[in-house]
């Protein structure tokens, strides 16, 4: 498929299904701001919003079956945490300098550490896929990367190797137009990141990030031909970031508001509601209750992240290794010692 | 290129990432053949906004924004210096250095050799580097040692804008490729500034200079951790110990012999770095000193360093980096020491 072919789209999910991810895509919506707040109040070192990609991570993430599946998310995928029940406030330790990659439990979770290295974790989908395949399971791996990250040598080696072997990945390119100040015009040859499949003998599709149903559809799909052993696929949502890079960036530097602006009639969100009430699938009173809902998970998360205490200094030390040296025990000692003794400022 | 620099009148004070950016303005007007290469160094300027204004002046042949790859930075850098330009790419931050490591070990550091001096690399790559800045993972490395280990590769790191401005113009000019390791924690601090002196008092590659005289301790340090051994001196001398501050500017080449006059003098010595301690520079320093005034050093030399941890979250950055009191706890080690 090439940039210039129309954007798949979806139609044809179930009420009950349409809401959930309305649910969820409002709870990632209220907290993504929420964590914005929080990063001005001082509370966050710093975060990485990511609204207007709801639809996108929250379409996708809701297919995972956490009883057999495995994510590899990067540092913007709060909506998929929150479409795979991910505990949020463990997500977030990363954000408040607590943990770097979080603090909650990636294996349980079925939920990768929080990657602050672009495109760090797309090999380890296809070595995680490559092992459901020797052990004869039908778990899928999805690795989560961006229009940035596709520039990377790691994701054409794990494309590459995947197809070699038809392997159980689903490779999500959330296309947001934007690697922090480069547009995807000056990224990615071509134009398209699910095209480059083709030349990996797998399929590519080209999905609106912004439509849920189209994103869920697409990713489903791609789930099932993993399950039954027809390999990888790659889907490429298209999509927009619309705040900043991250609360330390200034979009205005290089790109223009007009553009913002022609998102927000686009916006995943309202787009979902405009199809429930077209649908009669929900009506006003469902709209509140649901905004009702997110606005009090919202407000629990933001208590379970300011109590969040931080952890202890030998964590630093004990977490190293599995199996720790004593140069290390002895290094630790030192620290403590000097810890005590701690009188002067340092600037 | 003829045209003048536009900025900096004489007397003036500027942070180092100001600096940073004059000395990048003056060296591309001076020479076609510099090009400043990396992610978002374009109309961004910068992360850090080092490259803040120099696409609109130079234009975007000059100083481009690449794609999202740093493995391809440096390789490119080594196919322009094979065509004769001079490239000064950036990698954003330290840890994404990483990536690009096959390149610039297996290639950039080995060319030169290789082609039996037929291609010299003039590449300087200009690396945001070190902690203090409570970042998220891998935006704090420390990667002085794993770099000079390299054959081919020489290494700096300043301390104030006058030493970035200078060392950086050097590091530019010189046909080798260098890895110019920028103190982000320092980027804001201002001070005096003078382009044309600075340009003009440039010692030679591989010097260091004594920043604060002294005669009890020589304290070794570079990058972020020469203003915190300056702290530690003034601490010291409230209690009437004199610390000398070396600042090493240059990892690679060091500066042994003017280590060895320092230390010469004091007869004691401290090296303090970021980086974890096993196989860090401070043991290299450490033998330099011990290998020349084994005769009249007092004591052992010690080392007040990060620990052999992950650069930790920035909740417990603090736990980590080497801290005043450590500092003068390892001076008074040095001073109490006694033959056994
Ligand atoms: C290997 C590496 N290089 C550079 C960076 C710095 N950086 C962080 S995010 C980013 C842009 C990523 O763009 P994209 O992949 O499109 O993802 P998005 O941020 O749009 O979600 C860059 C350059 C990094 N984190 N890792
Ligand atoms: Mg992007």
């Amino acid at each position: 498929m090439t940039a210039t072919e129309s954007l798949r789209t979806g139609a044809g999910l179930d009420g009950e299904l349409l809401r959930d991810l309305y649910q969820r895509m409002l709870l990632t919506r209220q907290l993504d701001l929420e964590f914005v707040t929080m990063q001005r109040q001082g509370v966050l070192l710093g975060y990485a919003p990511l609204r207007g990609q709801e639809a996108a991570q929250v379409g996708s993430g809701a297919v995972v079956d956490r009883a057999r599946d495995f994510v590899f998310p990067t540092y913007r995928e709060v909506g998929v945490a929150v479409a795979m029940d991910v505990d949020v406030v463990g997500y977030m330790a990363t954000h408040l300098g607590v943990w770097n990659g979080g603090a909650y439990d990636p294996i349980a979770s079925r939920f990768g550490a929080v990657n602050a290295v672009v495109a760090g974790s797309v090999l380890h989908a296809v070595g995680w896929a490559k092992g459901e395949k020797l052990t004869g399971s039908d778990g899928v791996a999805l690795a989560y990367f961006g229009d940035g990250a596709s520039s990377q040598g790691d994701v054409h080696e794990a494309m590459n190797f995947a197809g070699v072997d038809r392997l159980p990945v689903v490779f999500f390119c959330q296309n947001n137009g934007w690697a922090i100040s480069v547009p995807t015009a000056r990224q990615v040859a071509g134009g398209s990141v699910s095209a480059r499949a083709a030349g990996y003998g797998f399929p590519g599709v080209r999905v609106d990030g912004n439509d849920v149903e189209a994103v869920y559809l697409a990713t489903q799909e791609a789930f099932a031909r993993a399950r039954a052993g027809e390999g990888p696929t790659v889907i490429e949502a298209m999509t927009y970031r619309s705040g900043p890079h991250s609360t330390s960036d200034d979009p205005g530097r290089y790109r223009e508001l007009v553009e913002e602006n022609s998102w927000i009639e686009r916006d995943p969100i309202t787009r979902l509601a405009l199809r429930l009430r077209e649908e009669h699938a929900a009506d006003e009173a469902y709209f509140e209750g649901a905004l009702a809902e997110a606005r009090a998970a919202t407000e629990s998360i933001r208590t379970g992240i300011t109590e969040t205490v931080g952890r202890p200094a030998e964590e630093m030390f004990d977490l190293v290794f599995a199996n720790r040296p004593t140069t290390l025990d002895q290094q630790r000692d030192l620290w403590r010692a000097a810890a005590e003794g701690e009188e002067r400022g340092d600037d | 290129m003829t045209d003048a620099p536009t900025t900096a009148a004489p007397s003036t004070t500027l942070s180092m990432q100001a600096a940073i950016n004059l000395a990048l303005e003056h060296a591309l007007a001076q020479d076609d053949r510099t090009l400043v290469f990396g992610e978002d160094v374009g109309k961004l300027g910068g992360v850090f906004r080092v490259t803040d204004g120099l696409q609109e002046r130079f234009g975007a042949d000059r100083v481009f924004d690449t794609p999202l790859a740093e493995s391809a930075i440096m390789g490119m850098a080594v196919g322009l210096a094979l065509h004769g330009f001079r490239p000064i790419p950036e990698i954003q931050f330290d840890g994404f250095s990483y990536p690009a490591m096959n390149q610039i070990i297996t290639q950039l550091a080995r060319m030169h050799y290789r082609t039996r001096g037929a291609a010299p690399m003039p590449v300087t790559l200009r690396l945001p580097s070190f902690g203090g800045i409570r970042s998220p993972e891998m935006h704090s490395e420390s990667l002085e040692a794993i770099f000079a280990h390299v054959p081919g590769l020489k290494v700096a790191s300043p301390s104030t804008p006058t030493d970035a401005y200078q060392l950086l113009r050097q590091s530019i000019a010189d046909p080798d490729p260098v890895i110019f390791m920028e103190p982000k924690a320092r980027y804001w601090n201002k001070a005096p500034f003078d382009a044309a002196m600075a340009l003009a008092d440039t010692p030679p590659i591989g010097s260091s200079r004594v920043v604060r005289p002294g005669k009890h301790v020589t304290l070794v340090a570079w990058g972020a951790m020469v203003s915190r051994c300056i702290r530690a001196a003034e601490f010291a001398a409230e209690d009437g110990v004199e610390l000398e501050v070396l600042d090493l500017r240059w990892l690679k080449p060091i500066d042994a012999a003017g280590l060895a006059a320092s230390v010469g003098r004091t007869r004691r010595a401290v090296v303090v770095h970021e980086a974890p301690l096993t196989a860090g520079l401070g043991a290299e320093v450490g033998t330099l000193i011990t290998e020349q005034c084994f005769g009249t050093l007092r004591a052992p030399v010690q080392r007040v360093t990060g620990y052999d941890v992950p650069y930790p979250p920035g909740d417990l950055e603090d736990h980590y980096l080497p801290s005043t009191d450590r500092i003068l706890s390892a001076v008074q080690r040095v001073l109490e020491y006694r033959r056994g």
